[in-house]
């Protein structure tokens, strides 16, 4: 397939100055946090054109976080769905997800930078987790916002941090889930920010951060672009992810964003679907789709899998719907846990359940897509959700 | 409605400090009545906030009120209705304080207009930063309705300039790294962001977060032309204090900052 000629403003490339992907993005933060998030971009735009420190954090990639992650095909399954299925396989990254590559990179910079403490959001854990990990690699002070209600669903990876020697606060306001954790945390930085970098999680935020994590991701896509042509030939005719915030799924489609034919499907939980149900809006320091009532207050998310239980979605995957380059659909719960299941028996792979949203669709939409290659991100493995998933099976058959 | 800029210039001119005691709109069945008790205990400007599922800039008390206020019902249209009129009648000058999302939602125009149609001077809107602040203070500007913009310590001396310049009716000093909230004792930080702004414009410099006793409260007046009390006299409502008991608390902020 051929390469296509370049735009003018390359698909997923830098944001405006203003820190906008299209009308989305920007920086909506206290007046306080405004000088920090500055000394970052600046920081961040010099690292990332400093061959040392590319050089550095690659290094680290290789040898800490077990990169080049593998690029798996589906042969079982491949058959039963009819068509190729490729898994670009983040689960067996150190800490079991995406997640360590923007972790090792944003901990660089912080160090870079002079920070001695990094804070950080999590959902189910696994951004703690891997924000834990590179603290105590490059030794880092490391404190972790969860959601109260999130310390009790994922008490192991509650352990796992206490383990990498992180302190957990709990988030006790709102929903105490995600969207609170990320509340506590901001407010966190406003009042430590000094010798404090915040190490956000995904490509949300104010600038630079979506576009500063989805470079940090962009390995994902680079790697599956050149695995997929090795194994192939060629370049598939699908990449598929999940997205809550959407920084794996920023990782992936940054690989094959500029070939105009390899269609980009972004896959979000039906209880938690910004794109999908949301209208524009301003949280967490970003404007972009967020499901929200009449009068601009926020909806709490509701899925099965904590790490997309979140009720915005990344500025550039708002910009990338607007723009028709990427596609974004909703799948349930039940679909989400037969898929789960299905990989697990098929091809003896156990997903996180925020990556079986995206082999929930495969599956759904197989008929469309028969004889196609189809790629798919397998984000994190799914470890840290058997016992939910054994719950959720078990109550089925009582 | 009260121009902003011009009753504040007015009472310092005079040689008033400035005391502006705050109230999260929609807490309580008396939230209005409050508004008139800080009147006759010498509020200069009131400021009340519109609740928001998200508050960043928040602190545990305004968090908790905010809560309490959503948990009735209460809506930026209900907030704004229940204000209409009530400037006049009070004679003291109302600000709103709320999240972007909320103006956003609504349209700038739109919240502009039924802002100023309820007789509200100004809003303060903490997560919309000098950069972002555009679009929402050009509808401000043209309704008549004031953009109060926040100057926090992190700032070097340009960027203070700048907030004042796009600043109207008065600037939010920002006494501290961090949340609403009670604190101690006056923030190290408090003084030195009033002196920096004071050197920069002649609008009025009120100093704001973590003002939680009247002694800090005259503390801070040294230097700036006033204070905003929020989350010390909420916590005084949230724990039961009837209107007269809160107003009474805020009476004596300000026997403080005339003493």
């Amino acid at each position: 397939m051929a390469l296509a000629p370049s735009s003018p403003v390359p698909v997923m490339g830098t944001p405006s100055d203003d820190g906008r992907f299209g009308r989305f993005g920007g920086r909506f933060v206290p007046e306080t946090l405004v000088p920090a998030c500055q000394e970052l971009e600046t920081a961040f735009r010099r690292a990332w054109s400093d061959p040392a420190f590319r050089a550095e954090f690659e290094h680290l990639l290789r040898t800490y976080a077990n990169r080049p992650s593998l690029l798996s095909e589906c042969t079982r399954l491949s058959e039963r769905l009819g068509l190729r299925l490729l898994l670009k396989r983040e689960d067996l990254n150190h800490t079991g997800s995406h997640k360590i590559n923007n972790v090792l990179g944003q901990a660089l910079l912080a160090q870079r930078m002079g920070k001695t403490k990094l804070i950080a959001e999590t959902g189910a854990g696994q951004h703690g987790v891997a924000t834990a990990t590179a603290a105590a690699l490059l030794g880092l002070e490391c404190v972790v916002y969860m959601g109260e209600v999130d310390m009790g669903r994922q008490s192991l990876n509650v352990f796992r941090m206490r383990l990498l020697g992180a302190e957990v606060r709990p988030a006790l306001s709102g929903s105490r889930t995600l969207k609170d954790a990320v509340n506590e945390a901001m407010r966190a930085w406003v009042s430590d920010i000094a010798d404090t970098h915040y190490l956000l999680g995904s490509v949300m935020g104010p600038h630079p951060y979506p576009w500063m994590v989805r470079e940090f991701h962009r390995v994902i896509g680079d790697e599956a672009r050149v695995q997929c042509r090795e194994l192939t030939g060629g370049d598939p005719d699908v990449v598929v992810a999940c997205v809550g915030g959407g920084s794996n799924a920023a990782g992936i489609f940054s690989g094959f964003a500029e070939l105009p034919e390899v269609r980009l499907v972004g896959i979000e939980p039906a209880g938690g679907a910004a794109i999908g149900r949301g209208v524009p809006g301003v949280v967490h320091g970003m404007l972009s789709y967020l499901m929200q009532d009449e009068f601009g207050q926020v909806q709490e998310a509701e899925s099965v899998s904590a790490g997309l239980d979140y009720p915005g979605v990344g500025p550039e995957h708002s910009h990338l719907a607007d723009i028709g380059r990427a596609e974004y659909y909703p799948v349930n719960d039940d679909e989400v846990l037969d898929a789960f299941q299905l990989l697990a028996r098929s091809e003896g792979i156990i997903a996180a359940l925020e990556s079986a949203h995206a082999l929930a669709w495969v599956y759904r939409e197989r008929a469309t897509m028969a004889g196609q290659t189809v790629l798919m991100n397998l984000s994190g493995r799914g470890d840290k959700d058997v016992a939910q998933v054994q719950s959720i099976l078990d109550g089925r058959q009582s | 409605m009260i121009d902003l800029e011009a009753h504040l210039r007015q009472r310092r001119a005079k040689g008033a400090k400035l005391f502006v005691p705050y109230v999260s709109g929609g807490l309580d069945a008396e939230w209005v009545d409050l508004l008139r008790a800080f009147a006759d205990a010498g509020a200069d400007a009131i400021e009340v906030g519109i609740p928001f599922s998200d508050p960043v800039m928040d602190g545990p008390t305004i968090q908790e009120a905010s809560v309490r206020a959503l948990e009735r019902g209460t809506t930026p249209h209900s907030v704004v209705a229940e204000l209409r009129g009530v400037a006049d009648e009070i004679g003291v000058p109302l600000i709103v304080m709320t999240y972007y999302n909320i103006v956003f939602r609504a349209g700038h125009e739109r919240f502009a207009r039924e802002l100023a149609a309820a007789g509200i001077s100004g809003a303060i809107v903490p997560d919309l930063p000098l950069e972002e602040a555009g679009p929402w203070a050009e509808a401000a500007d043209d309704a008549g309705i004031a953009t109060v913009l926040l100057a926090a310590p992190t700032a070097p001396d340009l960027r203070l300039a700048h907030i004042c310049q796009r600043a109207r009716g008065f600037v939010y000093a920002v006494s501290l790294l961090g949340v609403t909230g009670e604190r101690q004792s006056l923030a190290s930080t408090a003084v030195g962001i009033a002196q920096r702004l004071k050197a920069v414009t002649d609008k009025p410099v009120i100093i704001g977060i973590g003002i939680s006793t009247p002694e800090q409260a005259r503390e801070a007046c040294t230097v700036a032309d006033g204070i905003v009390m929020a989350s010390a006299l909420m916590r005084l409502r949230l724990d039961g204090a009837s209107v007269a008991e809160v107003a009474a608390a805020a009476r004596r902020v300000r026997e403080a900052i005339d003493g």
